[in-house]
């Protein structure tokens, strides 16, 4: 029982640790480049690794985040030169970068005792078998410290500096103008990822982190325009994919970092087709519903443009206007009758005519 | 339907809406042959989605667009397009006579390549755009205005009846508006029909015969001196006069 | 004389390798050219990750290890995670950053499920994942060249065919809708032959690299022309070059993967393009950026001494 506590309290102290300063890569649209941060600081962990000997050892982490901090500089470098663009400066970085801490690690295999698995999939399983001991007391394991450290240190990081990152995130011009030198902010927040992406290998590997990173934060972007709700909501989506992500994977016995990038995945899609207003279903009821609307307003615009023109009779016949609307005549038919049910057009005998409200439904569809 | 046939573009009861949110409403047009058109109105007027919806590019919710009496697809050989400049990345590599040949694209159908005769139609365009001396260069190479001038010797090289051009006039230099201006005259004598968005309200009355004045619906359209006139305009720009100053 | 067999033998896989990694190199370099000119770099790192659930599935479903059939599945995950990136783009307000970020790492982990639950039945070795994420290109058979080379050929006969299509859709797209092209499908038969592509590069250089593949040769290629069809045929070269030079590095010492070799000789040619290719390379432009300078100084001390002939 004290297994399945101690992985759930990793996976979620991971996942809302991802989750925070994910927010802000998704509303900068920077994401990919904390898949090329997760994948480019191999070298860097392989390198200190060779004198740590431990992979949640600080000094590894630090070593590692250096690496993922050089990884956006030289992405920026390369976009400076104005011969690549972003996406291919990102291409073709982090491949150079793990390719090299690939080949570092196979070979020097024999002195290293890193395993490549663990680094690209990472194994939350083994996770609390590393302990911390204080005096023989056993206090939990190493890793809830270490990305709990991680947890604060971004949100110490964001509420220290909630204003400015808002301002820069929104309108890094005007952030700029007002001295809040948004370079700053960004380094700052790329050295976060960095760590944290560093932080949660050992959980979750390089390629799933960036499923804690993008995942929450865009399936809470689905929810809510508020930043402050948005960050609140995205560590709470983190943890209950975090959560159900393990049950899952405790169920089939399946990999545990693959299940919970699953529930990532199902959660989005679920919160996709459901959540009120922006979801799948909301804009298909919506569509549905404002088609009449929007074919109302359609025919009243159409009756007031032609008003007390010469043609106006023409327009407004009836029997006539599906072909000026290029509607079906059974639409066109339906169409008026809704309009008469609203008191937008009046019928007299074979002609339309707009009523008072109608009128006014066109004038305020014109001024918007 | 007689009439019709007289018209070059006829624009009816066009309603074109992005998502949920009109941008076109009911907008009628009609340009007769021979005629040079400006569209002008504020910004999010909805100028571009008229000529893109003109140009088949966009699906309208309602309303009918028939040139010279037929569809678009009927006609699309005897339509020219001049998109906005900014809509392309002219880091492509490539450089100004292959592009000026991609107006014979359409003529020539699938998979046909151009060859001596496009080449040389194309080199015809590109002189007439004061342009035959660039034939070989790349086209991130060149000023905003020469970039106009390739897209203008693109779109004569298609050979067209009709012109549809998005902001032609928007950042060249004045060689360049001099160039488009000739080309627009020289349109008129032959009896081509041009459709201009515009922007600038000063050069309507010198370079256009026919403005149209939109703002999500049309305003008015017709003969620049009857219809350019101060009422239009204040209706057009009405609550958004910020814009003209812009 | 039996030394010499062995010799020879060997030089004859590694020759079979070497071909094989070069057909790859110059698949995808040839159909990454446009993946870069239309800015979808990295949708070849979404679509490699997202094959691995796609892997998996055929296998349970087909029992069978044969390269085809993996190929398909690859394939048609490769395709779902493209289409799942664009609603996402098209009907929410997430950007194509995130939407690639989340299927690439998603349908990946998913992929890792299946696979945890595959070896649970014993059915497949830990290798299955290893050689997805790595490649394994030291394996490569002369079967394995002659379905690269047919597959990569078809995939490069259809773009040369519709080549004037294709090139005015990356262009300009608007105006190749203007002129009837069908742009839809124009579009989905591009990033089919790209998803061709990248199954295919998946045996050399694995999932993880494979955007590299496809990014490196046509950036260097980008370097030392103008002109489409060169630049293609370019970057097909540097492709293969890649190939044939990481292989034979890779074979030269004990213990240096094939796939991370390859791209790195792929990033070295990148380099070397970047820095000193005529015209656009950096060593050209800062040369420029003296001369200019220079003669700038020239003229402004030549106005200078004779300062007032000007105003007179």
């Amino acid at each position: 029982m004290q297994g399945h506590l101690d992985i759930q309290l990793i996976a979620i102290v991971t996942a809302v640790a991802c989750a925070l300063p994910g927010v802000f890569l998704v509303l900068r649209r920077m994401t990919l480049m904390s898949d090329a941060i997760s994948h480019a600081i191999l070298p860097g962990i392989v390198l200190a690794f060779f004198f740590t000997e431990s992979l949640s050892s600080p000094l590894l982490i630090l070593a590692a985040a250096g690496t993922g901090v050089l990884t956006v500089v030289f992405v920026e470098l390369l976009q400076r030169t104005k011969l690549v663009k972003e996406d291919a400066a990102i291409g073709l970085t982090f491949p150079a970068l793990f390719s090299i801490g690939v080949i570092l690690i196979s070979r020097f295999a024999g002195n290293v005792h890193l395993d490549m698995d663990a680094v690209l999939l990472g194994e939350l399983a083994y996770a609390p078998l590393n302990r911390l001991n204080v005096f023989g007391y056993d206090l939990g394991p190493v890793s809830v410290y270490v990305m709990g450290t991680i947890l604060l240190l971004n949100l110490a990081f964001i509420l220290l500096f909630y204003k400015e990152l808002k301002l820069a995130t929104f309108d890094a011009s005007l952030a700029a103008t007002l001295g809040f030198a948004p370079t700053l902010i960004h380094y700052g927040l790329m050295t976060l990822v960095s760590v944290t992406t560093v932080g949660a290998f050992d959980a979750v590997g390089s390629i799933l982190v960036v499923a804690l990173i993008a995942g929450p934060p865009a399936t809470a972007y689905l929810i809510t325009d508020r930043l402050s709700l948005m960050l609140t909501l995205s560590a709470v989506i983190g943890s209950v994919n975090a959560v159900s992500g393990y049950w899952l994977a405790y169920l089939f016995d399946v990999s545990i970092a693959g299940a919970i990038a699953t529930m990532t995945l199902l959660v989005f899609g679920l919160v996709f087709l459901v959540v009120p207003n922006r979801g799948l279903i909301a804009i298909a009821r919506r569509r549905t519903r404002q088609k009449w609307e929007f074919a109302q307003t359609m025919l009243v615009i159409h009756l007031f443009n032609h008003e007390r023109l010469p043609e106006a009779e023409a327009e407004s016949e009836i029997a006539h206007l599906h072909e000026h609307l290029r509607w079906d005549p059974t639409f066109a038919t339906q169409v008026v009758k809704y309009a008469l049910n609203n008191r937008c057009v009046s019928q007299e005998e074979t002609l339309l005519t707009l009523t008072e409200r109608g009128r006014t439904v066109a004038q305020q569809a014109l001024v918007q | 339907m007689q009439a019709s046939e007289t018209k070059a573009i006829e624009v009816t009861d066009l309603t074109v809406a992005y998502q949920d949110q009109p941008v076109l409403w009911d907008v009628d047009l009609d340009v007769p042959p021979g005629v040079l058109l400006s569209i002008v109105g504020p910004n999010g007027a909805g100028k571009t989605t008229l000529i893109k919806a003109i140009l088949g590019l966009v699906r309208p919710a309602a309303g009918n667009v028939l040139i010279y009496g037929k569809s678009y697809e009927a006609q699309r050989r005897i339509v020219g397009y001049v998109p906005q400049r900014g809509s392309v990345d002219w880091d492509f590599p490539t450089n100004v006579l292959d592009v000026v040949m991609m107006g014979r694209y359409g003529a020539l159908g699938w998979v046909r390549r151009p060859g001596k005769q496009e080449r040389e139609l194309a080199m015809n365009a590109l002189e007439k755009v004061g342009m035959e001396a660039y034939t070989n260069r790349q086209i991130s190479q060149l000023s905003g205005g020469q970039q106009q001038r390739v897209f203008l010797a693109r779109a004569l090289v298609q050979d067209a009846t009709v012109y549809l051009m998005d902001e032609p006039f928007q950042g060249v230099d004045a060689t360049t508006e001099r160039a488009i201006v000739t080309l627009l005259q020289e349109f008129r004598e032959k009896g081509k029909t041009v459709v201009v968005v515009h922007h600038d309200l000063q050069t309507v009355t010198d370079y256009f015969d026919w403005v149209m004045l939109l703002n999500i619906r049309r305003i008015a359209s017709g003969p620049v001196d009857e219809t350019f006139t101060p009422e239009n305009l204040r209706t057009t720009y009405g609550g958004r006069v910020a814009f003209m100053t812009k | 004389m039996e030394n010499l067999s062995i010799l020879t033998h060997l030089d004859y896989t590694l020759m079979i390798v070497a071909i094989g990694a070069a057909l790859l190199g110059a698949v995808s370099g040839t159909l990454g050219t446009y993946a870069v000119l239309r800015r979808q770099s990295l949708l070849g790192d979404a679509i490699s990750h997202a094959a691995l659930p796609g892997i998996a599935i055929a296998f349970l479903l087909t029992g069978s290890k044969t390269p085809l059939i993996l190929v398909i599945g690859a394939a048609i995950a490769g395709w779902l995670g493209t289409l799942l990136i664009l609603s996402i783009i098209r009907l929410t307000r997430i950007k194509y950053d995130s939407a690639l970020g989340i299927v690439l790492s998603t349908f990946f982990g998913f992929g890792l499920v299946l696979h945890t639950l595959i070896q649970r039945t014993g059915n497949a070795n830990q290798a299955g994942l290893d050689t997805f994420l790595f490649g394994q290109a030291a394996t490569i058979l002369e079967s394995d060249v002659l379905t690269i080379g047919i597959l990569g050929g078809i995939a490069i006969v259809i773009m040369l065919v519709f080549w004037k299509e294709l090139k005015v859709l990356v262009f300009d797209e608007g105006f190749a809708a203007s002129l009837g092209f069908p742009i839809r499908a124009l579009d989905i038969l591009l990033t089919s032959l790209l998803v061709i592509a990248i199954v295919l590069g998946l045996q050399a250089v694995g999932a993880v690299l494979m955007s590299a593949m496809l990014v490196a040769p046509a950036v260097a290629a980008r370097q030392w022309t103008n002109k489409l069809s060169v630049m293609m045929f370019l970057a097909a070269c540097f492709g293969a070059l890649a190939g044939v030079s990481g292989t034979i590095i890779s074979s030269s010492a004990s213990r240096i993967p094939t796939g991370p070799t390859i791209v790195l000789c792929a990033t070295v040619v990148v380099g070397f393009s970047i820095a000193f290719a005529p015209n656009r390379g950096l060593l050209w432009d800062w040369f420029r950026h003296q001369r200019n300078k220079h003669n700038l100084k020239m003229t402004a001390s030549n106005l200078l001494k004779q300062p007032q002939r000007g105003s007179e």
